[in-house]
This record gives structure tokens, C-alpha cells and sequence, in this order.
């Protein structure tokens, strides 16, 4: 049974050739038939697998070789795929949850002239992000890392006809490919030393080589720091998520919220060993996280897109799951990757059917009083929101709880933040609940969704609930933490502040009897919500120190400063040739005089007369 | 001896300033035969000074390879007066720079 895994990634590969090779002059019921069957395949293997692997109460990792890939003098990485419990929750993710999405988008996108187009993009993805997470070695991991950054940059772009798409699709690859870089220096700084890109040979081979706090696998972790946080959109590079909005809504569910973004939440916790070589880079990635989850927090409270209230909350969220991976709390991060990815696409498909609904209206306070005309929607929200919100037996109450457990008994301020985070969160998530679906109607919705997106809606929003008691088979991959006691006063603490938080919301935007306008309305409040708008002024920062000063070199460098050497040389020598070409007069007598005087020459020289 | 070089030598001299000053053809071809034949001179000279052979048969050389010249001279003579109208050389300068 396990020997299928290999057919995992094949079905949603031969469905994308397939696609692409057609250039769309299928149907749109085959394409669908396709597009979504594949996945559909891939997942039902995947949870047979899954089935079997429980049951047998399996735990050692099993290889599985199917090809070699490069064979040179003792360098020869394979494509070969390793199962064990991580990586069979990622697949549980990926093909579960991309299954409802693609079917979801069956009918999202029908409209749509390229159909075909977008289902050969999104099964590329899928075939990529499951190499990703099911390689070996990290040169696989890398192809597969470089796939999904490929089809996201083409599914941000999807609608490249509105030129505003392209840049944003432009921004996400070249701001990920930054983070790339130093990731493929970290890979080689580890195969230099360690000789092998085999994840776990290398592992081992790096707990015997290095000790705790060397130096070279603290640069080597904080260079794989950098590829994950370019991928998984933390500070600093976490600019391009927002603007990545910009591609259809089922691509932002998927791809821009529950798969490819976790990537680096994957990546580190599948190199831990690594970490816990290198403490400093462990408590950077702690840091960053707390830093992103709370810059991103007090961005969502003032956007008024839903799309990008969406993007900003899952910042903040990947921001939870590098805390968690910074404390030590491996499974707790890998937990919460499972049930952000359950709500977060839950909310994402929710905003899909709004948008939907409403004509591809964005901005929130146009829409309102929305509970009653789309009841799917709406109650996607409330669940989806309350997960993300951490209330009580929400999948994301167990989740974040955990590690804000974590981050208390590493470092009480890290838990502080997490809580602030939390509050903030539950503020912004029901700040867009209450705006939208209650108060009056500002728009007047269409039709709401079919069945095809009904139906994902609902599967997410049970699973929505019921996440957070999945047991994620992870135990046998991450050291143990040991069992201690919570202090009692931090466990009901925690989760009493996102209530803290719905309630605020509740008299802020739904009674409104709590006015807070003197103090919004004031200079300092009116400069403070600008700043939050603006992302922290982060891309009027980078604007003007990379985009700008780069704009103006090009410019100045618009004819090439280090051709003008050659093109000197050759304009040089086109000059002399113009010059000697006058001596070509064409008549012979001039040829003969010029010939016999030459010959007078040398021979007075031969002479020495001269 | 010196004075059959120095005849040569004049000879020659006389055969390249023709080729330079005249503008008709068969007059630069006449001017390269003579000069032709002061080398001929010159090397028969040089022949019976040192009672060698190898003057002469330069000579006969020299015969041969002028003879070859005329008729391609000749040849490219009759062939500028058909196209140019002329047998002026200055005519000719349709190659330059």
C-alpha cells in the first residue's frame, strides 16, 4: 500500500500535461472532470495511506527510491520520497483541502474564458508543493520549493490583463527569490561540510559533526531562516502576501493560505535537528514570528479590503506557527499549520462566495446586513472566524493555546505578545463579521453560491470545528517535550482574551454604543491608523531603499557604462578603416607609385642608407 | 659588367616610370615588357660575368612569363575597351574606397 506514494504526485502531474497540451480547446466539463478528479485520486490514496499508517501504528520512516536523478563523481541525489508522520499531514492538507478547493473553484471560476488555464496551474501546484513535502533530499525539496513559487506567480497573475496584476504577481516572485537565495546558500554551506543532501543522513551526520551553538550550523539554520521566511511571507519579507491577493480567491485559499505559505513553517520543522544545534537561530525564528504575528495584527485592524484582512490574519497566524517552531513546540507548530489551514481556506472560500455574490466588491463597508441573503457565507464566517479567534473547542483554541502554553514556559514575554496577538485577532476577525453580515444592506447580493461551492464550505467548516481534536502522528519526528505543569493562572488567562476581544468587537461595530472616536479622530489616532494602513510604511521602506535607488541606476545605466570600452574599441577601429579606405583610389598608376615608393623605402633601409 | 648593369638599371628605370606616368593601357604594357627585359638584361649580365648558365635560363624564363603576361594584358585590354569605351587606365576606378 505505501508503495503508491509515488502515484500521489503523478495524478495531479499527467492531469496538468494533459491541460496544457489541450491550450484549453477541451471542454469545460472535462477540464473539471480533470482538473478536480486528480486531486480527488491523489487524496483517496493519500488517505488510504494515511489509514494504513495509523493503523499499523507505523513510526519508523520509510524511503521510497524511483528514480536516480544526477549521478556525478559521489554526488547523486534521487528522486525519492520519504513518508513519515510530517510529511503525511502535510499531504493530508494538501490533497484534502485542496481537493474542496478545487471543487469549490469548478464553479468559482466557470465564467471564466481560461478555465482550462487556471486547472493546469493549480494541479501544477499541487504536484509541486506534494514533491516538496514528500522529497528526500533537499535538492528535490528544492525543485519542488521552486515549483510552487513558479504557480504562485503565475496564479497571482491569473488576470494578467490589469497590469497592477502582473506587478503584484512580479513582486511575490522576486521578493521569494531573495529568501531563495540565501536558502540555496544555506543547502550548500550544509553539503560542503556534511557532504550528503539526504535530509536525514544529513541530520545525523550534523549532530555527530557539530556541537550546540557552533558556528556553522547557526549561519547554515539562519540562511534556511531566510528561504522560509520568504516563502511562509514573515518579517522582513513579508510584502508581497497582501499584494498577492490580487489572484483569483480559491488560488489566495490555497495556495496563499493553506499550503504554500506553511512551506516554511514545514521546512524548519523538518530540519529541527538543525535548530536545535543552533539556539540563536532557534530564538530568531521565535522572534520573527512574535515581531510578524503583531505588526500583522495591527495591520488587519485598519484594512478595509476582505481579501486583504484575510492575507494580513494569515501572516499574523504563520507568525503563531514560527513562535511555536522558536519555543521548541515542533507539533504544536505543525498542529496549527493543520487547523489554520482547515479555517483559513474555510474563510478565504467564505470571502470567495461573498465576492461572488456581490459582483467582485472588495471593500467591506459596502457590504453589510449580508446574514440573512447568504447563510453558507455567513455561518462560514462565524466558524471560521471563532477557529481563528481561538474561542473555546474551535480547532483553533487547541492550536494556539498550546503554544502560547509553550512560549510561557520559554519566555513569559513571548507569551505576552502571543496574547496580544490573540486579542488583537479577535478584534479585526469580528470586526469583518459584525461589518459585513450584520447592520444594513449596502449592496444587494445575486444569487447565492451552488452546490459546488456549498458543499466544500460545509466539509471546512466541520472540520473548522472538530480540527482541533485530530491527533497530528508527528510524535515520532520531533523530540518530546517533557510534561510539565501549567502555571494555572496563564492556561485560564489565555483563552479568556480572545472573548475579551469578541465582546470589545461586539460593542465597537455591532451595538456600537462603545464610541471611541475621540480617539481615533485625534491627530495622534488618525497618523497611528495611517501607519497601521500602510503595512507599517514597510513598502513606502523598501520602495525607497531597493526599488527606488535600483529604478535610478537602471536608468542612468540605460546605456550600458561597461559596453562603452567595447563599443569604443570598435568605433576606434571603424574610424580607421574609413580613414585607410582612402588610399583605395581605384587607379592603378596611384597603386604602382604608392608600391614603388615602398619598395625605395626598403631598400634604403636594407642599404642602410637611411 | 658595370656598364651592362647600369644599362639594365636604366632600362628599368625608364620601364617603371612609364607604368607610373602613362594613362594608356598599351603603352603601360609596352613599359612593363621593358622592364621586364632590363631584368633579363641584368641577369645575362650576371650570367657571363661568372660564366654560369643560370643567367641565361633565368632569361628564357623571363621570355616565357612575358610572353604569358601580353596575351593576359591583351586579353584585359580588349575586354576595358569593350566595357569602358577607353583604354584610358584612370577610367578604371570603379573598386576604390
Amino acid at each position: 500500500m505505501f508503495d503508491l506514494i509515488s502515484f500521489i504526485p503523478l495524478f495531479p502531474l499527467v492531469s496538468f500535461v494533459i491541460l496544457f497540451a489541450t491550450q484549453g480547446n477541451l471542454g469545460k466539463l472535462p477540464v473539471a472532470i480533470l482538473g478536480v478528479g486528480s486531486i480527488g485520486l491523489s487524496a483517496t490514496i493519500v488517505m488510504l495511506i494515511a489509514f494504513q499508517w495509523l493503523t499499523s501504528g507505523a513510526t519508523e520512516p520509510h524511503i521510497y527510491t524511483i528514480t536516480s536523478w544526477i549521478s556525478v563523481a559521489g554526488f547523486n541525489p534521487r528522486f525519492s520520497f520519504l513518508l513519515d508522520g510530517l510529511s503525511l499531514t502535510m499531504m493530508l492538507v494538501i490533497t484534502g483541502v485542496g481537493f474542496l478547493i478545487h471543487l469549490y473553484s469548478s464553479l468559482f471560476m466557470e465564467d471564466d474564458e481560461d478555465y482550462s488555464r487556471f486547472f493546469a496551474y493549480m494541479n501544477l501546484f499541487v504536484c509541486a508543493m506534494l514533491v516538496l513535502v514528500l522529497a528526500d533530499n533537499l535538492l528535490l525539496l528544492y525543485l519542488g520549493w521552486e515549483g510552487v513559487g513558479l504557480c504562485s506567480y503565475l496564479l497571482i497573475g491569473f488576470w494578467y490583463e490589469d497590469e497592477s496584476n502582473g506587478a503584484a504577481a512580479r513582486k511575490a516572485f522576486i521578493i521569494t527569490r531573495i529568501g531563495d537565495t540565501a536558502m540555496a546558500l544555506g543547502i550548500f554551506l550544509l553539503f560542503m561540510h556534511l557532504g550528503t543532501l539526504e535530509i536525514q543522513p544529513m541530520l545525523q551526520a550534523a549532530n555527530q559533526m557539530w556541537a550546540t551553538g557552533d558556528k556553522i550550523p547557526t549561519i547554515a539554520a539562519l540562511l534556511i531562516l531566510g528561504g522560509a521566511v520568504g516563502k511562509s511571507a514573515q518579517l522582513p519579507l513579508q510584502t508581497w502576501l497582501p499584494d498577492a491577493m490580487a489572484g483569483p480567491t480559491p488560488v489566495s485559499a490555497l495556495i496563499h493560505a493553506a499550503t504554500m505559505v506553511t512551506a516554511g513553517v514545514y521546512l524548519i520543522a523538518r530540519m529541527h535537528e538543525l535548530y536545535l544545534l543552533a539556539p540563536l537561530a532557534q530564538s530568531t525564528v521565535a522572534v520573527v514570528g512574535l515581531a510578524t504575528l503583531l505588526i500583522a495584527a495591527f495591520t488587519a485592524l485598519t484594512q478595509t479590503d476582505i481579501k486583504r484582512i484575510l492575507a494580513y490574519s494569515t501572516i499574523s497566524q504563520i507568525g503563531y506557527m514560527f513562535l511555536a517552531l522558536g519555543v521548541g513546540a515542533w507539533a504544536s507548530g505543525i498542529f496549527h499549520l493543520m487547523t489554520h489551514a482547515f479555517f483559513k481556506a474555510l474563510l478565504f472560500l467564505g470571502a470567495g462566495a461573498v465576492v461572488y455574490s456581490l459582483h467582485h466588491e472588495h471593500d467591506i463597508f459596502k457590504m453589510g446586513g449580508l446574514r440573512k441573503k447568504l447563510p453558507v457565507a455567513f455561518w462560514s464566517f462565524m466558524i471560521g472566524s471563532a477557529a481563528l479567534t481561538a474561542l473555546p473547542l474551535t480547532s483553533g483554541y487547541f492550536s494556539k493555546d498550546e503554544i502560547l502554553l509553550a512560549a510561557f514556559k520559554v519566555e513569559p514575554w513571548l507569551w505576552a505578545g502571543g496574547v496580544l496577538g490573540a486579542f488583537l485577532t479577535s478584534i479585526y476577525s469580528f470586526r469583518l463579521v459584525f461589518i459585513v453580515f450584520f447592520g444594513s444592506t449596502n449592496t444587494e447580493p445575486s444569487e447565492p453560491a451552488g452546490l459546488r461551492m456549498a458543499v466544500p464550505l460545509m466539509i471546512l467548516m466541520v472540520l473548522a470545528m472538530i480540527g482541533g481534536f485530530f491527533h497530528v502522528p508527528v510524535d515520532a519526528v520531533f523530540p518530546l517535550l517533557p510534561e510539565t505543569h501549567h502555571n494555572q493562572t496563564i492556561a485560564i488567562i489565555t483563552p479568556l482574551v480572545p472573548l475579551l476581544g469578541v465582546l470589545l468587537a461586539y460593542f465597537l461595530f455591532l451595538r456600537k454604543s462603545l464610541n471611541l472616536s475621540f480617539l481615533l479622530d485625534s491627530s495622534m489616532g488618525r497618523n497611528l491608523r495611517k501607519f497601521f494602513f500602510s503595512h507599517w510604511a514597510m513598502d513606502w521602506l523598501y520602495d525607497r531603499v531597493f526599488v527606488v535607488p535600483y529604478k535610478t541606476f537602471a536608468r542612468l545605466n540605460q546605456s550600458d557604462v561597461v559596453d562603452q570600452v567595447y563599443e569604443g574599441i570598435a568605433n576606434v577601429t571603424s574610424i580607421l578603416h574609413y580613414l585607410i579606405s582612402f588610399s583605395q583610389t581605384g587607379h592603378l598608376r596611384w597603386y604602382a607609385l604608392t608600391m614603388v615608393t615602398g619598395l625605395v623605402f626598403v631598400l634604403a633601409i636594407i642599404l642602410g642608407i637611411i | 659588367m658595370e656598364q651592362g648593369l647600369v644599362l639594365a638599371a636604366l632600362l628599368f628605370a625608364m620601364g617603371l616610370v612609364g607604368v607610373m606616368v602613362r594613362r594608356n593601357i598599351i603603352l603601360i604594357l609596352m613599359s612593363v615588357e621593358v622592364m621586364l627585359n632590363a631584368c633579363g638584361l641584368a641577369f645575362i649580365v650576371a650570367g657571363a660575368r661568372w660564366g654560369q648558365a643560370d643567367g641565361q635560363i633565368m632569361f628564357m624564363l623571363i621570355l616565357a612569363i612575358a610572353a604569358a603576361e601580353v596575351s593576359v594584358g591583351l586579353g584585359l585590354l580588349l575586354q576595358v575597351h569593350r566595357r569602358l569605351g577607353s583604354i584610358d587606365i584612370d577610367k578604371t576606378s570603379r573598386l576604390k574606397g
